[in-house]
């Protein structure tokens, strides 16, 4: 994982995917979002992170050939 | 294994987290894993795990094989934590089977050095004979 500078401004790469997805859905023509599928490839992103003291970009692509879990949680200081 | 956890929070809210709670939970240590911003919940809703409304991530967790595939998935709202042995556990017997290559499978409540299925015609209605129901309630 790469380590940026932080400035003033927020950090540049804020969380992106990938590939081009449409995001929202449409709910007007219909459309719903989907969940995610098991024995389907986990959708690439990179995004910004905190890591030891240093403030790096990750990219999921990078750990093609580890194992990797992915935790998503409410937010930081929340109590569970 | 590679472990991240990612919110909505910015990568400065997580240092301060990190610096003034969690930190202090691991006897003066950083976190061990690298945790990753999803200001504008973009992440999250390529995973179908973002919350809308609340405009927060809900609490997904995603494991993910060498290949790049999903494997497991599980999802649940904010009260209530995760089981960390659960998904320990779901990890090992992924691995495990993967390293097998089809020709072992794991039982409900598999646990490393209990006993694996091996599917075939042998097998087929004789369940029974290798595996009893006690076995996914023990430890």
């Amino acid at each position: 994982m790469k380590e940026f500078e932080a400035g003033c401004s927020r950090p540049k790469g804020q969380a992106k995917p990938a590939t081009e997805t449409v995001l929202t859905p449409d709910v007007e023509r219909g459309e719903q979002r989907t969940m995610i599928q098991v024995g389907k490839p986990a959708p690439e992103f990179s995004a910004p992170a905190f890591y030891q003291g240093k403030f790096v970009e990750m990219n999921l692509a990078d750990y093609k050939g580890k194992w990797v879990m992915l935790c998503f949680y409410p937010g930081d200081f929340t109590f569970v | 294994m590679e472990v991240f956890s990612i919110s909505v929070d910015s990568v400065f809210v997580h240092k301060i987290w990190n610096d003034n709670e969690l930190g202090k939970m691991l006897g003066g240590k950083d976190v061990p894993f690298a945790m990753l911003s999803d200001q504008n919940g973009n992440i999250g809703r390529l995973y179908g795990i973002y919350d809308e409304e609340a405009g927060t991530e809900t609490r997904g967790r995603f494991i993910i094989d060498p290949d790049g595939i999903v494997q497991a998935f599980e999802v649940m709202t904010p009260p209530v934590g995760r089981n960390v042995n659960e998904t320990l556990r779901q990890i090992q017997a992924f691995q495990y089977v993967r390293e097998a290559k089809g020709a072992e499978v794991t039982p409900a409540g598999w646990r490393p050095g209990k006993n694996t299925l091996k599917p075939g015609p042998q097998l087929v209605g004789n369940v029974w004979k290798e595996w009893k129901v006690q076995e996914a309630f023990e430890e």
